[in-house]
């Protein structure tokens, strides 16, 4: 067993674990954050997705042991800050979730994505979204909500333009 | 903190107003209070089994279907709001426990609104009334003169009005209407309205709770060594490096029991999941096999399928002497469909807390899709009475029917009892798809006949392993699958051949384990039937559609289909290299059809559109329909076009989703649904969309290449 610091959410812990347990294992049993989801255990599916300095990374291969103390882990629980982040709002409004069970990591992956491309085309969410499995098929629907969510962020980012 | 009071009024009663019976009474709530010298504070009422009303005025609805995706949270309280004259916002929404009061709690056959239809809007509208008398009891006035308006009762003369919790107590007393009176459809506020799913904010935030989310104090992690050929004997096991690793607390020998047979296992057990799954990779176990590596064979059970195919099979059903007037027929097609096993694959793997706790309860906390037939396998396996079981039912991240099999939570009984400790069993990935229960593959032997330009003969001979017979032990071997009355039975689909029609079946048996799969056989015999059709069509040089509007004999499916013309555009000239492929199934009282349309390219075809139109009968959420229609195109698709489920010398080929791919983002086709409003009872919604894609997809691919697709699944990039 090793101790290990980490910065999740902005909020510091320590867990004292063995080196190669997976950082999904770490959050979900030993920081109490269960929205980061197990699926596959292969990064296969997308569903533990979380960010590391901003980063989507699978968690279920993210051994503890390569995380440094520096590292920002952002999951599911610290991505509003507070509030409901703009892709979280897009997906209530396209009702997007069926379970709902792989949408977090999903989520990770969107607000990744508009990071990165504020205004994506379908082909940048199709290079973004792919490695996301979702078994309920609601596909058709993030699609629709990312680029909602695009368009209200650009709104937004105007808004705070004309003031 | 509230108390409850716990005298008893004794005058439980019931009445022939629903299956379920409404009980009136002091509610579970109260009953189980251990206090008896507490001055109630705030009462709770049951109302009847489903509401629940405390003098405060909080109102919970009692949901007896669990939500694995399909909406059940929103659509079952949606019926007893809708007559209760509440909205969903104002009340809480909880989930029932499997007792028998609730009635059938299993979220399966697409059954949630359409079998609470009319009992749970009955228990809305008893519970209004009971409350409307109440009111007029307090103010001495007719009963005539009170409605009830958003959670209260109001006289309509002065308009003063009273809380439903402020007349909880005086209508629990009341007698049970015995025929409430149900609202008009013209005055629903609720039912066929858009409405936001009200839980879809926490299933976006990460705070919705599923089964993998629960955490118990004092419990321990299993990860469990499946036998590799499902049903292996363990011989040895060797556990020195497994105990080496830090946090395995101990390696047990322990069981899978299945409907049809019980497997052995090893479990190992942690502190830690992570730490029972590393001990689990370290175990060193020698399996006796016996004969399985030959017994557990697709390659096998689908030979003896096509052998089967060459036999007569049992007569489900006959009209005309067909095999007689097939022997005569000058133009006449034979062909045999095959549909590959399946795994239900959903995200969240299987998993369970068991706790067997001293005094010989049980506590359980699981995401199963039917809380009332989990208790009924717990209570045998464990040998306990039902009123020593409590069942804590979760969300459900995904279950398509996998979720209704219990073997997972079996497991953690077994292992609690032997470890006298609550215990949470978690499968890997690898586990859910190489140890089944699956889809049953199926093969369906197809014969047909044209004359004079017409299709006049028709037989579906359905072949395999039978869910009735493997997971009920239900099927006589001179009985036809009794389920091919709602698939494929010539009621069903409404065909009508002039000449002779037959639908016959052959039971091929197997071990590999089998269960109900998102539309049951449909999903399978779908596929046979609609290409076949299409087949007949063009043997008879019919526009496929024009066939089907001349065989079909119903209203609603000649609408759905009409439907489907004007919005698929079909018979609008195509551009080069494209076809379009249409399907239409009955299943689960609602009618699907799709058009499909695909471009070659290269050596297979890109699918451009996917046009369903559904008609449900009355909804409750537009919205949803489409949402749960989506979700079939996509899983009829990746059921066509993605990874089958194959064992080769006893053992699973696939192992997890690199070997079992399901469809992504990117390839997700352009989708387009429209809802026929028929009126009509409602139908399913959670599966009815899925058994019309693949022959949608298949007929296609023949309009737009001329090659005949039998054999699911294919590569649609090589159909070389």
């Amino acid at each position: 067993m090793a101790n290990y610091n980490l910065t999740v959410n902005n909020k510091k812990i320590r867990v004292d674990v063995e080196p190669d347990m997976p950082l999904l294992w770490v959050l979900r049993d030993f920081a109490d954050l269960k929205g980061t989801k197990f699926g596959c255990g292969m990064a296969l599916c997308g569903a533990c997705t979380v960010h590391l300095d901003g980063q989507p990374a699978r968690s279920c291969q993210t051994p503890i042991s390569s995380v440094s103390k520096t590292t920002k882990i952002t999951t599911i629980e610290g991505i509003g800050d507070g509030k409901l982040h703009a892709i979280q709002q897009a997906w209530i409004e396209e009702q997007v979730p069926q379970c709902g069970y792989c949408q977090s990591g999903q989520i990770m992956s969107a607000v990744a994505l508009l990071k990165e491309k504020p205004t994506p085309t379908d082909e940048d969410i199709d290079s973004a979204m792919s490695g996301n499995l979702c078994r309920c098929g609601t596909y058709d629907r993030i699609r629709k909500a990312i680029h909602r969510a695009a368009d209200t962020i650009k709104v937004s980012e105007k808004g705070i333009g004309k003031n | 903190m509230e108390n409850i009071k716990a005298t008893r009024r004794d005058f439980l009663k019931t009445t022939g107003l629903t299956s379920f019976g409404l009980a009136l009474g002091i509610s579970s709530f109260a009953k189980d209070a251990t206090v008896k010298k507490i001055i109630p504070a705030i009462l709770k009422l049951e109302i009847n089994p489903f509401i629940v009303i405390d003098t405060a005025g909080n109102i919970t609805i009692i949901n007896p279907r669990p939500d694995m995706g399909q909406g059940s949270t929103q659509a079952v309280p949606s019926l007893l709001a809708e007559e209760l004259e509440v909205s969903l916002d104002q009340v809480k929404i909880a989930q029932s426990d499997g007792k028998d009061k609730y009635g059938n709690q299993t979220s399966g056959g697409s059954s949630s609104v359409r079998s609470l239809w009319e009992p749970i809007r009955k228990a809305g509208a008893a519970a209004r009334e009971m409350l409307t008398e109440a009111a007029a009891k307090r103010w001495n006035v007719p009963v005539s003169e009170c409605s009830a308006k958003d959670g209260a009762i109001v006289h309509n003369p002065t308009g003063k009005s009273l809380g439903y919790g402020e007349l909880a107590d005086d209508a629990s007393k009341l007698e049970v209407p015995k025929n409430p009176k149900l609202k008009d459809p013209k005055d629903f506020k609720i039912i066929g309205k858009y409405n936001k799913r009200l839980d879809v904010p926490e299933r976006v935030t990460g705070k919705a709770i599923y089964g993998l989310d629960v955490d118990i104090p004092g419990m321990v992690y299993a990860s469990i060594l499946h036998s590799p050929s499902l049903h292996g004997k363990v011989v040895s096991i060797d556990d020195t490096e497994t105990k080496k690793v830090k946090g395995v607390l101990k390696v047990i020998k322990t069981e899978r029991p299945m409907p049809h047979r019980t497997s052995e296992a090893v479990a190992v057990i942690g502190t830690n999941w992570w730490a029972a799954l590393k001990g689990k990779k370290a175990l060193n176990v020698k399996w006796d096999n016996g004969d399985l590596e030959k017994t557990i064979s697709t390659e096998k059970y689908f030979a003896e399928t096509y052998q089967a195919a060459k036999k007569e099979g049992i007569n489900y059903e006959e009209k005309g002497d067909f095999s007689a007037k097939y022997a005569a027929a000058e133009k006449k097609l034979e062909a045999n469909y095959e549909t590959p096993f399946l795994a239900h694959a959903p995200i969240e793997p299987e998993n369970a807390i068991v706790h067997v706790k001293d005094d010989g309860s049980v506590e359980i906390w699981a995401p199963v899709q039917g809380p009332d037939w989990a208790l009924r396998d717990v209570c045998a396996y464990l040998k306990v009475a039902p009123e020593k079981v409590k069942i804590n039912v979760t969300l459900l991240g995904g279950a398509f029917g996998r979720k209704a099999y219990h073997d997972f939570l079996l497991e953690a009984c077994h292992l609690s009892r032997e470890l006298k400790k609550p215990v949470k069993v978690i499968w890997t990935r690898e586990d859910d798809i190489s140890q089944g229960p699956y889809r049953p593959g199926m093969l369906s032997h197809m014969q047909g006949f044209v004359e004079n330009g017409n299709i006049t003969g028709y037989h579906h001979h359905a072949i395999g392993e039978s869910i009735v017979g493997q997971v009920f032990k239900g099927l006589k071997s001179d009985e036809a699958d009794p389920w091919l009355s709602e698939e494929i039975s010539m009621n069903n689909n409404k065909y009508s051949f002039p000449v002779a029609s037959k639908i016959s079946w052959t039971n091929v048996k197997t071990d590999i384990p089998i269960v109900w799969w998102r539309s049951v056989y449909a999903s399978n015999f779908g596929w046979g039937q609609e290409c076949f059709i299409d087949e007949l069509a063009h043997l008879a040089g019919k526009d496929p559609l024009k066939a089907r509007m001349e065989l079909i004999k119903d209203d609603r499916f000649k609408k759905v289909l009409e439907t489907l013309a004007e919005k698929s555009a079909w018979g609008e000239k195509l551009s080069e290299g494209q076809g379009k492929g249409i399907a239409v199934f009955k299943s689960f009282d609602s009618i699907s059809a799709t058009c499909i349309t695909v471009t070659k390219k290269d050596l297979g075809v890109t699918i451009d559109k996917v046009v369903t139109v559904i008609d449900c009968g009355y909804y409750v959420n537009p919205d949803n329909v489409k949402a749960q229609t989506e979700g079939n195109i996509v899983m009829g698709i990746t059921a066509a076009i993605k990874d089958g489920i194959t064992f080769t010398n006893g053992v699973c080929d696939q192992s997890n989703y690199h070997q079992y791919n399901i469809m992504r983002l990117n390839e997700t086709p352009k989708m387009d649904i429209h809802i026929v409003d028929s009126g009509a009872n409602p139908g399913g919604v959670g599966e009815p969309g899925l058994p019309p894609i693949a022959p949608a997809l298949g007929n296609a691919i023949f309009a737009a290449t001329g090659k005949r697709m039998r054999k699911l699944p294919f590569d649609i990039s090589n159909l070389a």
